[in-house]
């Protein structure tokens, strides 16, 4: 790994619960992020970035699983049987099989990570993540010459899911990433978050977060990864190609047929909360835009 | 029992009706306020307000209707319903400008411009505009045959207005396919009976 993400945020925004827990890691990644700031050409945004409080990430969520409204999880998500919980890892991978979410977690850094998360219905939250980087189980597992691709697929149970009891979308939820974003540090499976164990609501026991890439693309309750050589369907995307990209990454020029994509609104911020602008890769420009060097944007959207 | 109960219909007062009527948006700016509509109290009251701005056009529709087939004669109420219609499709686009889009012109422009559900929605408010301003007794006498004519456009602001719920939507969703599906029916209705007319004569 060429170095290990930190956090652009103080102490001062963690929970003491969180800080408490992470101390370590944050003590040991100081002295590399003061390196990588060096050498960052432009100056990353820095606003004030307040986590939105555990009420709030956890009662507005978009999981249609369980139902289309926002407060659809909250109110459903109980229902959902978490243990035991495996995933499938199969595709182009030098140890394919079935794993407990046991053997997946077993060596694993659980770290916390604060990170902007922006949805493409132009709202956002910033949330503390708990989990561990997507790259060291594919290291683990082994990612054969050839593969290209992670596709990921959400668990399918109606009957403790209600929401695909009618075929609103085409179950069971996909997604995707680029191998190298896949394997990018930002890239985290999240098991948690305020150091609490992940809620169903926000995809118990183990989803992705992609930080610069809009919400839809952090697949949630995943059971199963397939390392593949072609780009995987993924569900936004076989809805409504138009709106949806496979890249869909955060970015305010690249405009949106429904909704503008030039500024947001952070959740929490009650009925008078401002419209905020939006960051380019949401505000991982410096971390990211390497990835999609001779990219046109528009194209790749 | 139909005659009764017109009866005691034309003895009430409209007035009411337009307190009666915004008491809604009173309630949901208060639960706004209060925390009331959850973590993200925008989204929240620009949907409520929409729908209910629906609600009242749609009842301003069914007046006929219920007149024809079921004796019900409302015809004293059928203006509130359509103003307050017009008030809380104001109300929701005041909520969008305001405290949506923060008055940011330039994203507002490119909206109207750009995203065809907000710029079915803005029409649908522009076509209301003529009618809520020819909603006095006096502009109904003295425009006589042609105020008819001016208001068969609630017809097609309506169904604009049921369209704009539903192009909202990333998904079919069955609410605002119902709201669609009432708001056509109700045109659809004048519409076979403008044919069977035409046909008599």
């Amino acid at each position: 790994m060429a170095y290990r993400w930190k956090n652009d945020l103080t102490h001062a925004d963690v929970t003491p619960k969180g800080l408490f827990l992470n101390r370590r890691q944050w003590m040991a990644g100081a002295g590399a992020v003061m390196g990588a700031g060096l050498i960052g050409g432009q100056a990353r945004a820095q606003e004030a970035l307040e986590p939105n409080t555990f009420e709030e990430i956890t009662s507005y969520n978009n999981f249609y699983e369980f139902g289309t409204g926002k407060t659809d999880p909250a109110a459903y998500a109980h229902m959902l049987t978490t243990d035991p919980w495996s995933i499938e890892i199969d595709g182009m991978v030098d140890n394919p099989g079935v794993y407990s979410l046991a053997e997946i977690l077993e060596g694993m850094t659980i770290e916390e990570r604060i990170y902007r998360f922006r949805c493409v219905e132009a709202w956002s939250m910033v949330i503390p993540w708990n989990g561990f980087e997507l790259a060291d189980l594919l290291t683990r597992v082994g990612v054969q010459d050839g593969a290209q691709y992670v596709a990921f697929e959400t668990l399918v149970r109606p009957e403790e899911m209600p929401g695909q009891r009618s075929p609103i979308l085409n179950w069971p939820y996909r997604e995707g990433l680029r191998l190298d974003e896949a394997m990018h540090p930002l890239t985290l499976m999240a098991t948690g978050l305020y150091g609490e164990p992940m809620p169903n609501q926000n995809g118990a026991p183990i989803r992705l977060v992609v930080p610069w890439k809009y919400g839809f693309k952090s697949i949630k309750s995943i059971v199963r990864i397939t390392l593949t050589d072609e780009e995987p369907p993924t569900t936004w995307n076989m809805q409504n190609s138009r709106e949806y990209g496979f890249y869909s990454n955060v970015n305010p020029e690249v405009d949106h047929p429904r909704w503008s994509q030039a500024s947001e609104r952070r959740v929490g911020g009650g009925l008078f909360a401002r419209r905020i602008p939006t960051l380019m890769f949401n505000g991982y420009e410096d971390e990211v835009a390497s990835l999609y060097e001779g990219m046109d944007l528009s194209e790749y959207f | 029992m139909i005659d009764t109960l017109n009866q005691t219909l034309r003895r009430l007062p409209e007035w009411p009706l337009y307190f009666l009527g915004f008491l809604p948006a009173a309630w949901l700016l208060w639960l706004g306020v209060n925390g009331g509509l959850g973590v993200e109290p925008i989204k929240a009251l620009e949907h409520e307000l929409g729908v209910i701005a629906l609600q009242f056009l749609i009842a301003a529709l069914l007046v006929t209707p219920l007149r024809r087939y079921a004796g019900l004669n409302l015809l004293k109420f059928r203006r509130a319903f359509g103003l307050l219609g017009f008030g809380y499709v104001c109300l929701h686009l005041l909520t969008w400008l305001a405290l949506d889009m923060s008055f940011l012109w330039g994203q507002i422009a490119e909206d109207l411009l750009e995203r065809p559900y907000i710029t079915i929605g803005m029409a649908a408010f522009l076509l209301l505009l003529p009618l809520a301003l020819t909603s006095t007794k006096s502009a109904i006498r003295r425009m006589g045959l042609r105020w008819h004519k001016l208001h068969r456009l609630s017809y097609v602001a309506v169904v604009l207005g049921g369209l704009h719920f539903v192009m909202q939507e990333k998904v079919w969703s069955l609410q605002s396919l119902a709201y669609l599906a009432i708001a056509v029916a109700v045109v659809a209705m004048r519409a076979l009976w403008l044919t069977r007319r035409v046909a008599r004569s």
